[in-house]
């Protein structure tokens, strides 16, 4: 028997540090455990509903329609012959339709341009015919009328804004420089990159009456919702979003996108539901790229490898009118000491499609190139580059004096060379025409908690119900938070069930900026808490004297049965977790140490990775399984980055000219040799009460710098200019 | 993806009377190009259940191999293992293990490039659509060719296999609207973009049936692919070669490059200079100087001159045992 006075409410803003490490004196033994995912056998079997899959009868299937210049208005096109066609519908275009994906956390709708064209590829219109063939086809046959407009295709000629409250300089770093004993000043280069996630962006809209449902592939709901009724024009409460399973996101799917729109604004005029999946070129073409990055680092060392300056100045690209630029130096302010400090941030305005949220922005190429930098100056004062890190680490964030919440750099270089035997590498080895070399980098990540809630609900028959509109982005949210709450709760876990991805249910932070796990597991924490103490109270006994294990408390020598709680019905608690003064009080930033052997190929320069191990300290880690896969697959991104992704422009009329999975190379399988992982033990109470800080994007901040530092090693090539192809180790090696 | 007409061949005949369509067999390629409408093709007659699956024995000591023998039943074949082993290794080394299950010997032949501007169909290109300019020409042409191209096309041919089947001496073996059959050599089956949509001596309504093989020949063979990553990716360089040498003398030599030709390339004047020579460091340099002589780089795809001397160098001194 359920009635209103079982459900309350309980809430936690971070203002304090919470060293309780109640996880530690919890005894259910869920927490840490390599728990397999609830939802893996669903995956694994194609019983998991992706936002394709999920069908109604009468769908109808929209492909959009790509702009095929850089820049213009559209003053007409062929719908009436392309409606002829076969199975077709319907032509839609106009103000709908978005110029590209919303940003992370933007809330509202992105620019609709209304016919004004900003780059190719831009979805402008959107075909809908009864198959998917059918609509493909007309798709492709609509020729677009264009009065052209200027557009800016070649970033040598494109302008540069420089946004001061970009800027910051502490110290005097010219002189810095002067006064060193070592000094690197060199530019690095990074390419742009598509997280081009396994699962296409796709969504199918269906309207009943004034109310829409989209099953859609999106990280944050909450803000998802919002962006879609903005850019309908419609009240968000009319909006309901539905993502249970996600195939990968990567930032890509952090805003609203395209196909929602196209599909929700396509069946609300057509009064059926329509789907419309991105093709494999339309993601590369549409949805967010990260910037390409021109970086000139300074670095200014004394006799003893000491670091007294550092200078980072990012050069990155942006569509007009979007706010968001590539934060490069987001870390550099922490990383290093050096009293002396020159940060500097451009924007050149270019017709491309959007730039935006790819795994780690900001640290994933800004300390690729810082790590590369450091292991210039390792070369150049000849010290080991493991113990020039050790001897730079700041015992206060040098930029503003914070004290840092918990700092376990030291720890994740030790542990790294250690386990990978940095101490005992061969210098000069080979393997046939293979020279071997290794190379080492840190890593780090600033680390976020965003407000969020869940409703946790013990059952009459002691088992839980975890609801949130959290995504599971291939994270593992399902797995912690089944871990959490069973832990919390005392409760196995498969008598917990977690529901996610539905934008009815309690607000989360969802998934981005490596705060999911964090955010929404804080708030399942404070729900859990709030019931412990419930249970507590009705056995008469104090929250902390409570053991909950297996179904059963124990305090005070009484025994009970978790269905003895629920007599008067299901016990529910909607938690909240708030950002609060931990958040600005201490520097609260993840850790880490890459370590790499690579082979480089003394005949044709070809690269290959060997061998790989990361260490990282990302405070209590809530599933040792999940957490290690976020890990592997930072690290393989680190590989691509290193070694051969690159989104390729042609300058002369800007389109994107590698734009499938074919020429735009991930690594495969062979690229990724044996990775391992170790997590340093770590608790950071200012972060949450779990003391967890996020892990899903460290393992790609710095992670290609330890390649580019092999390389190095192995042939005394320094590339500067990343992916480090074939074409650019080449001229290094000796003649044959 | 354009309707079109599909045929369901069960005779050679099926496809040599019906001219205007276009072949399918594995589809690995074609279908791609298809639902990008790259190819806009009418009629398609598909030849997948035709009798062409056999390898057998030739009456000179090679072998036959039906123009339907996948890539993955080829490369697996003992005889293709043990005696041309560097076209099971050129297989091997290319596509993936799911493309190479479907795709075939007949179709591999004739898959087209990967040029970037030949797959927009938003792009200029004189391959896809004749007259129309070529964009990788000023583009982005990394992959590109620098032998065997014009000013109309530098579009390289993607093929592992016909490099090793070029190294090899293979001939095409083709049915005609006739229903006679004509025999010829793979080294004058591809053409010089002059016209770059015309790219095989191959005529409408003609049907390759098998590729044959002349008998092994004495020598160490190997194929040998340079690319970005270390599987499925197109050569930027590969060198299928084959080297006899006999009281220390080379006294035959079989070389065919991939990714650097408008099609597999071969030029015997690479082998002239090697044939009759001591096997020596110094002798291999001057047979890649011979092999990149008349290459016509563009900016991207420049490094595939070094890359190229750099890898025939390093292949023959690996089946010649010659050191340094």
């Amino acid at each position: 028997m359920t009635d209103g006075s079982n459900i309350s409410t309980a809430e936690l803003t971070m203002n304090e540090p919470d060293d309780r490490n109640r996880l530690d004196a919890t005894v259910q033994g869920l927490i840490h455990t390599g728990m397999d995912r609830p939802d893996g056998p669903l995956k694994v079997s194609g019983r998991a509903t992706y936002a394709h899959e999920d069908q109604p009868a009468d769908m109808m299937t929209g492909v959009l329609v790509r702009a095929p210049a850089a820049g213009g208005q559209i003053t007409g096109m062929n719908a009436e012959a392309v409606r002829k066609l076969d199975g077709v519908r319907d032509v839609f275009h106009g103000k709908t339709f978005l110029r590209n994906p919303a940003q992370g956390t933007a809330n509202e709708a992105p620019v609709q341009p209304d016919g004004k064209i900003s780059y190719i590829g831009q979805p402008v219109a959107l075909v809908v015919a009864d198959t998917f063939e059918q609509a493909r086809h007309a798709a492709h046959m609509i020729e677009l009328q264009i009065t052209p407009e200027d557009a800016v295709t070649d970033l040598d000629v494109a302008e540069i804004e420089t946004p001061k409250d970009k800027q910051s300089s502490q110290g005097d770093l010219d002189a810095a420089l002067s006064d060193a004993a070592y000094t690197v000043d060199e530019t690095y280069r990074t390419s742009g990159h598509n997280s081009s996630a396994m699962e296409p962006h796709a969504a199918i809209a269906q309207w009943d009456g004034g109310k829409l449902t989209l099953r859609g592939s999106y990280q944050m709901l909450k803000y998802n919702v919002n962006e879609l009724a903005d850019a309908l024009g419609v009240d968000a409460e009319n909006v309901h979003i539905l993502a249970p399973y996600v195939g990968g996101g990567f930032g890509s799917k952090l805003g609203i996108s395209h196909e929602a729109v196209a599909a929700a604004h396509a069946a609300r005029e057509l009064g059926a539901p329509v789907a419309v999946v991105l093709s494999r070129q339309q993601v590369l073409e549409a949805t967010m790229r990260r910037s390409e990055t021109v970086q000139h680092i300074k670095l200014a060392a004394d006799a003893d490898g000491r670091m007294t300056g550092i200078g980072h100045d990012s050069t990155v690209s942006q569509l007009l009118d979007e706010s968001f630029a590539e934060p490069v130096s987001q870390a550099t302010p922490f990383l290093y000491r050096g009293e002396n400090r020159e940060i500097g941030m451009h924007i050149k305005r270019i017709n491309r499609m959007c730039a935006g949220s790819v795994r780690a922005p900001g640290e994933a190429v800004g300390i690729t190139a810082l790590e590369i930098a450091m292991d210039e100056l390792a070369d150049v004062s000849g010290i080991d580059p493991v113990e020039l890190r050790k001897r730079n680490i700041p015992d206060v964030d040098p930029s503003d004096g914070r004290e840092f919440s918990s700092h376990k750099l030291a720890e994740a270089l030790d542990d790294g060379a250690k386990t990978f035997g940095w101490a005992d590498r061969e210098a000069g080895k080979t393997d046939g025409e293979w020279l071997i070399g290794y190379g080492m980098s840190s890593a780090t990540r600033v680390n976020m908690l965003g407000e969020s809630h869940a409703r946790v609900t013990l059952n009459e028959d002691g088992s839980l119900l975890v609801e949130t509109d959290m995504t599971d982005i291939g994270t593992g949210t399902y797995a912690i938070l089944t871990q959490i709450a069973g832990e919390m709760l005392g409760v196995p876990a498969d008598r917990v069930t977690v529901r996610l991805g539905d934008s009815s249910l309690p607000k989360a932070a969802g998934s981005g900026g490596s705060w999911g796990a964090a955010s929404s597991g804080g708030s399942v924490f404070v729900a859990c808490e709030a019931l412990r103490k419930k249970i507590a109270e009705t056995m008469g006994v104090e929250e902390r004297d409570l053991t909950l294990q297996d179904g059963v408390a124990t305090a005070n020598n009484r025994r009970a049965d978790l269905p003895e709680f629920t007599k008067n019905g299901p016990l529910t608690v909607e938690g909240t977790i708030n950002k609060g003064d931990t958040q600005t009080d201490r520097r609260q930033a993840t850790f880490g140490a890459f370590f790499a052997e690579v082979g480089v190929n003394s005949v044709t320069g070809e690269t290959r990775v060997r061998r790989m191990h990361g260490s990282f300290a990302a405070g209590r880690i809530l599933n040792a399984k999940t957490a290690r896969s976020q890990c592997l697959g930072g690290m393989t991104f680190g590989i691509g980055m290193a070694l051969t992704e690159e989104l390729m422009f042609d300058k002369r009329d800007g389109h994107l000219v590698n734009n499938d999975l074919a020429e735009y190379h991930v690594p495969v399988n062979l690229d990724v040799p044996q990775l391992t992982v170790n997590f340093v033990q770590e608790r950071d109470p200012w972060a949450n009460p779990m003391q967890a800080k996020g892990i899903g994007e460290l393992g790609i901040c710095g992670a290609g710098a330890s390649i580019i530092n092999a390389i190095y090693d192995a042939c005394g090539v320094r590339v500067r200019d990343l992916p480090a192809t074939m074409d650019k180790i080449l001229p290094g090696l000796p003649d044959m | 993806m354009k309707q079109f007409d599909y045929i369901r061949a069960s005779a050679n005949s099926d496809v040599t009377r019906t001219p205007d369509a276009t072949i399918i067999a594995g589809g690995t390629n074609l279908l791609d190009l298809m639902k990008l409408e790259v190819m806009t093709p009418d009629k398609l007659v598909d030849i997948s259940r035709l009798d062409l699956k056999q390898i057998t024995p030739t009456r000179d000591g090679g072998l036959r191999i039906g123009a339907l023998v996948t890539n993955s039943d080829l490369a697996a074949d003992m005889t293709v293992r043990e005696d041309y082993a560097a076209l099971s290794s050129a297989l091997l080394a290319g596509a993936s293990g799911q493309l190479r299950n479907k795709a075939t010997t007949g179709g591999n032949l004739l898959q087209r490039t990967r040029c970037y501007y030949f797959y927009d169909t938003d792009q200029p290109c004189n391959k896809r659509e004749p007259g129309s300019g070529c964009g990788a020409m000023e583009g982005a042409n990394r992959l590109h060719a620098i032998l065997g191209v014009t000013d109309k096309c530098i579009a390289s041919h993607p093929s592992d296999m016909a490099v090793a089947m070029q190294m090899l001496g293979a001939e095409i073996e083709i049915e005609g609207t006739d229903g006679a059959s004509r025999t010829v050599p793979l080294s004058e089956f591809y053409l010089i973009p002059t016209d770059p949509a015309v790219e095989t001596v191959l005529q409408s309504g003609e049907l390759i049936t098998a590729v044959t093989l002349p008998a092994p020949a004495e020598g160490n063979q190997t194929y040998r692919k340079v690319r970005d990553r270390a599987s499925y990716a197109f050569a930027m360089v590969s060198v299928a070669a084959r080297i006899e040498v006999s009281e220390g003398k080379i006294t035959q030599a079989a070389i065919a490059c991939g990714g650097i030709g408008s099609m597999p390339w071969r030029d015997p004047a690479v082998e002239e200079a090697l044939v009759g020579q001591e096997p020596s460091a110094t002798l291999f340099s001057k047979a890649a100087d011979i092999l990149v002589a008349d290459a016509a780089p563009k900016d991207g795809n420049a490094f595939k001159v070094p890359l190229a001397r750099r890898t025939l160098i390093a292949t023959l001194k690996e089946l010649t045992g010659v050191q340094q």
